[in-house]
């Protein structure tokens, strides 16, 4: 503990808690990579961007806002829903409708002075490699497991050893009910969201068959409505899941059909959130998760203090229902990830009498996979092809062939590309079932 | 999964109403009896130090819609304030500091309310507690004048009023939750796959004849009839076979249970075009954790155990509840029946009948319950729907701050501190053995011991050392406690505004199970390391 001496960069009154710490070394600081002199005025001058300005992203911009960060942009397609107003505490009824980012980012600019926020009102994938090329970090606060994937396959492809500034940690929170998660991900050093792929497996998907004639549940009831009398019926020529009428829709037919059965429990609420799969979500727990997020973000920008990702931890998973439980590890990386690593992954329990369809259609429900339209390739030959529709017709007949017929052995090599990861060929080694 | 809200009356064919819609995301959590309890809540903090921690704690209250909260914080607002404060602006500056955090919290949620002090009316917190509706809970923030607290513990044992003390700084921070007396939960929302009780080894005679209606010609089953049989009914039916070869007893060890589950993998048809059969997996499936003979959870077993000689305890329907359930317990050697069947391959209307069997046995578990608690003396009041949620709970009902703490406490609070120490420092010996992680207690201490210091007086390391001395003697020439007061003088009194907002978010996850009664709270402090990113609980 050297030095007592506060280095600010700029108005020392107002960030005088925050250079106490991120300006003088602690008993934890590595001294050969902190120099206090420069932190207030490095961190001024980065860039960090900001994914997603929902209930997590609200939270990030206030955060980083107060964490010294000085220019942050964000993005988010989305616009504010009346659901959002109970943790969502940048926007107000009189928000509803208007872009998250756009509001988010001018309230806490003028909340915050100094801070300047710049949002962008659109997907992740309307943006490319030059694009992401110019922040020092990223920090993601989404709800869906697909964005992260491609966030994630982004940073990891744009790494070239050779330039330091191409490797951007990426910083990835996530929430349900009481309990959430952060890590820190260092692309090509440490284990990356694809290698973490199924501590985020997909909910089992209840059987055609028993929607169709047998169910027991009120969920069945619901998901009969949703993807069979629907289909059958189209009251709405496209549905609209944040239509209160398509949802009323759904409901009526669902508690229909339960009657039939006898089967209780079928609620509009539960139709609702069946059909658009919600996530329960409180402001207390995307508290404890942003700023989880944003206090590695503030440790990373200046080395004040170890953290997460190196060497060792690398994920923080909370847990508030029974009491307060957190577990920090390190989550190793795979040799075997289809993004970072360079081995392919195993499938196993392939069964060598299936067809090209059945292999296809796995994927969406392994965790390990988790891809909803994959085009599958083996030795350079194309087997299926979700498009071009020209290339789509071309190999649409292999999917009735079998496995075997098609050549493929117990250890083969496979290639699977999605749409919603673009650039990224997913290496997968088929094991057959025994 | 998450459990859903459901209504027990016929559903009602409209939409949901604008307030339901607002606070559907947390209705999904705790429910409307949760959200009444929330908008019933009267919460009072009491800041000072650099207070953002309590800042951030409220917005995660008012945002879900507690009723009402006041902020007593004898601060103005400074520049300081305004770089980790996000509930403060620059036209407050030199203004009180409660007003402005007050002002800007109430724009978060039009239907909470929210009062600042001290005022022109009330000057002294004395005066505010004693000229306020009665506090449903009180937090407090290090660090805190020794007269204000004792003024809040006074209040607090009159009223029975929950108090919340809340530090933070720099990387550190705690809470400690001190609770009036042993508080018991009933709804703690168990993961639904662990709350499963099936019975199998306790079948009553209305499921015995079912199960037998449905397999006594088994093999003559055609195989969709065959393939369709609930893994209950299949569970049962290969038990009643077994029992007839092994003395009438049920498989009671690990082996024999892995043998009976042989018996029935091997059961299922394989010459069907899967080659299988999916019920006959799901039973197999469910062997080891299904066939479980009833036993007392060590949760309610604590419940059971407890003396509740307090005549507060003595009338409240839980107390009342939980001694009929142990009369029910003591007759039957087991608990009343949940009632709930998970899903399972069936026909709808086979696993319908099945259900209602579960469902009809729960109900008369209860009504038996009721019975006793309505011949107990007071327990005529008690409402029979918390007499049914006890029943469907009663596995994990769980009691929080058994032992109590404060004056009347066998153990003075320091000399239980003193205790924990030893053993967490003793822990810490041989944590690389048994690759434990280090425990927060220096943590702790480093910031207990600036619990009182004015934030105008930066803590130095020495004057941490001796007042840890003074708590704990001996523990201020452990090392790591010497780090842990390092980083504390580091802070300065000062918060980090992600820590701060970590650790509001924590402490109001707490205030809402408390206040709803639901999910378990933490027993009784929570300390968190911002340099490792990591919690950990301690009762002291």
């Amino acid at each position: 503990m050297a030095t007592t001496e506060v280095h600010p960069a700029s108005e020392p009154a107002r960030w005088a808690y925050l250079d106490r710490i991120r300006t003088r070394p602690g008993p934890f600081t590595n001294p050969d990579s902190f120099d206090g002199k420069v932190v207030a005025e490095a961190m001024e001058n980065m860039k960090i961007l900001v994914i997603g300005a929902g209930g997590l992203g609200c939270e990030l911009l206030k955060n980083l806002a107060l964490s010294g960060f000085k220019d942050i942009h964000v993005i988010d397609m989305d616009t504010i829903d009346i659901s959002n107003l109970n943790r969502q505490f940048l926007f107000r009824q009189t928000d509803v409708g208007s872009f998250k980012a756009e509001v988010a980012a001018r309230f806490v600019e003028r909340r915050v002075k100094g801070v300047k926020i710049t949002p962008h009102n659109c997907k992740i994938q309307d943006f490319d490699e030059d694009f992401y090329m110019q922040f020092q970090l990223v920090v993601c606060g989404l709800d869906s497991i697909e964005a992260r994937r491609w966030i994630n396959a982004m940073l990891v492809n744009m790494v070239d050893e050779e330039v330091e500034d191409s490797y951007k940690p990426l910083i990835d929170g996530g929430t349900e009910g009481f309990k959430g998660q952060a890590r820190v991900i260092l692309p090509t050093v440490t284990s990356c969201i694809e290698c973490q792929l199924d501590m985020h497996a997909p909910r089992a998907a209840v059987p055609l068959c028993t929607l169709a004639s047998i169910p027991r549940q009120p969920e069945h009831c619901i998901e009969w409505a949703h993807v069979i009398a629907w289909d059958q019926e189209k009251p709405f020529p496209d549905l609209d899941k944040d239509d209160p009428e398509h949802i009323t829709w759904l409901y009526q037919k669902s508690l229909h059909r339960a009657r039939e059965f006898n089967i209780p429990g079928v609620t509009y609420s539960l139709t609702q959130g069946v059909v658009k799969n919600i996530i329960p979500a409180i402001a207390a727990t995307n508290s404890v998760i942003a700023a989880a997020c944003c206090n590695e973000a503030l440790k990373i920008a200046s080395n004040c203090a170890p953290f997460l990702g190196y060497p060792d931890n690398n994920y923080m998973m909370y847990s508030g229902n029974d009491s307060i439980y957190t577990y920090t590890f390190r989550h190793e990386r795979k040799d075997d990830c289809p993004v970072c690593g360079t081995l392919a992954r195993p499938l196993p329990d392939i069964d060598q009498a299936w067809t090209l369809r059945d292999l296809v259609d796995s994927f969406a429900a392994r965790p390990e996979a988790q891809l909803k339209k994959p085009s599958v390739r083996a030795e350079g030959k194309t087997l299926y092809m979700q498009s071009p529709p020209s290339l789509e017709a071309q190999t649409r007949p292999n999917l009735d062939k079998t496995l075997v017929e098609l050549g493929l052995v117990d250890g083969q090599e496979i290639g699977v590309t999605d749409p919603a990861f673009a650039t990224v060929v997913f290496k997968y080694r088929l094991k057959f079932k025994s | 999964m998450t459990e859903i809200v459901m209504s027990q009356t016929p559903p009602i064919l409209h939409g949901p109403s604008e307030k339901e819609r607002k606070y559907d995301r947390q209705l999904r959590l705790w429910a409307a009896s949760g959200q009444a309890a929330l908008e019933s809540a009267n919460m009072l903090l009491v800041n000072s130090g650099a207070g953002t921690v309590g800042s951030e704690t409220l917005k995660n209250l008012v945002l879900p819609g507690i009723g009402r909260f006041a902020i007593y914080d004898e601060a103005e607002v400074s520049e300081a304030d305004l770089g980790v404060n996000f509930f403060l602006d620059d036209s407050y500056l030199g203004k009180s500091r409660s007003r402005g955090v007050t002002e800007l919290l109430l724009e978060l949620n039009p239907e909470v309310e929210g009062s600042w002090y001290p005022n022109e009316g009330v000057r002294t917190l004395d005066a505010l507690l004693a000229g306020s509706q009665v506090f449903t809970v009180i937090m407090y923030t290090h660090p805190i004048q020794p007269e204000q607290l004792s003024q809040l513990e006074a209040y607090g044992q009159k009223h029975r009023t929950p108090l919340v003390a809340i530090h933070s700084a720099g990387f550190y921070s705690f809470f400690q939750i001190n609770l009036p007396g042993a508080f018991p939960i009933v709804d703690t929302h168990p993961d639904e796959t662990a709350a499963t009780d099936l019975r199998v080894l306790r079948p009553w005679p209305e499921l015995v004849s079912f199960a037998e209606d449905l397999t006594k010609s088994i093999d003559d089953l055609d195989n969709f009839e065959h393939g369709h049989l609930p893994y209950v009914v299949i569970l049962l039916h290969h038990l009643e076979q077994w029992k007839a070869t092994h003395d009438g007893k049920y498989p009671a060890t690990y082996k024999e249970k892995t043998e009976f589950r042989k018996i029935v993998q091997a059961a299922a048809r394989t010459n069907t075009p899967e080659g299988g059969e999916e019920n006959f997996d799901e039973a197999a499936a469910a062997v080891v954790k299904t066939l479980v003979a009833p036993s007392l959870p060590s949760g309610l077993k604590e419940v059971f155990e407890y003396e509740h000689t307090d005549p507060v305890e003595q009338s409240s329907g839980f107390w009342v509840i939980a001694d009929a359930v142990k009369r029910f317990y003591e007759t039957h050697q087991c608990l009343p029946l949940p009632g709930k069947v998970p899903d399972m391959k069936a026909h709808s209307r086979v696993y319908i009948q099945l259900q209602n069997i579960y469902k009809a046995k729960a109900r008369k578990d209860a009504a038996e319950i009721l019975e006793m608690v309505q011949a107990t003396p007071g327990g005529q009041h008690v409402d029979p729907a918390e007499v049914d949620l006890f029943c469907k709970n009663a596995a994990f009902v769980k009691l929080i701050n058994a032992t109590g703490w404060g004056s009347d406490a066998e153990t003075p609070r320091i000399d239980r501190l003193r205790s924990v120490a030893a053993a967490e420092f003793a822990a810490d010996a041989s944590a690389e053995l048994t690759l434990t992680p280090l425990s927060h207690l220096p943590i702790y201490l480093a910031l207990q011991a600036t619990a009182h210091l004015p934030a105008s007086q930066p803590p130095a390391v020495g004057a941490i050392l001796s007042a840890i001395a003074a708590l704990v003697p001996g523990a201020e020439r452990n090392e790591r406690v010497v780090q842990a007061a390092h980083e504390v003088a580091r802070a300065g009194a000062g918060e980090l505004h992600n820590v701060a907002a970590l650790t509001g978010g924590m402490v109001a996850q707490e205030m809402i199970k408390i206040v709803t009664k639901q999910y378990i709270p933490v027993d009784n402090t929570c300390v968190f390391d911002g340099v490792e990113g990591r919690c950990q609980v301690l009762r002291l």
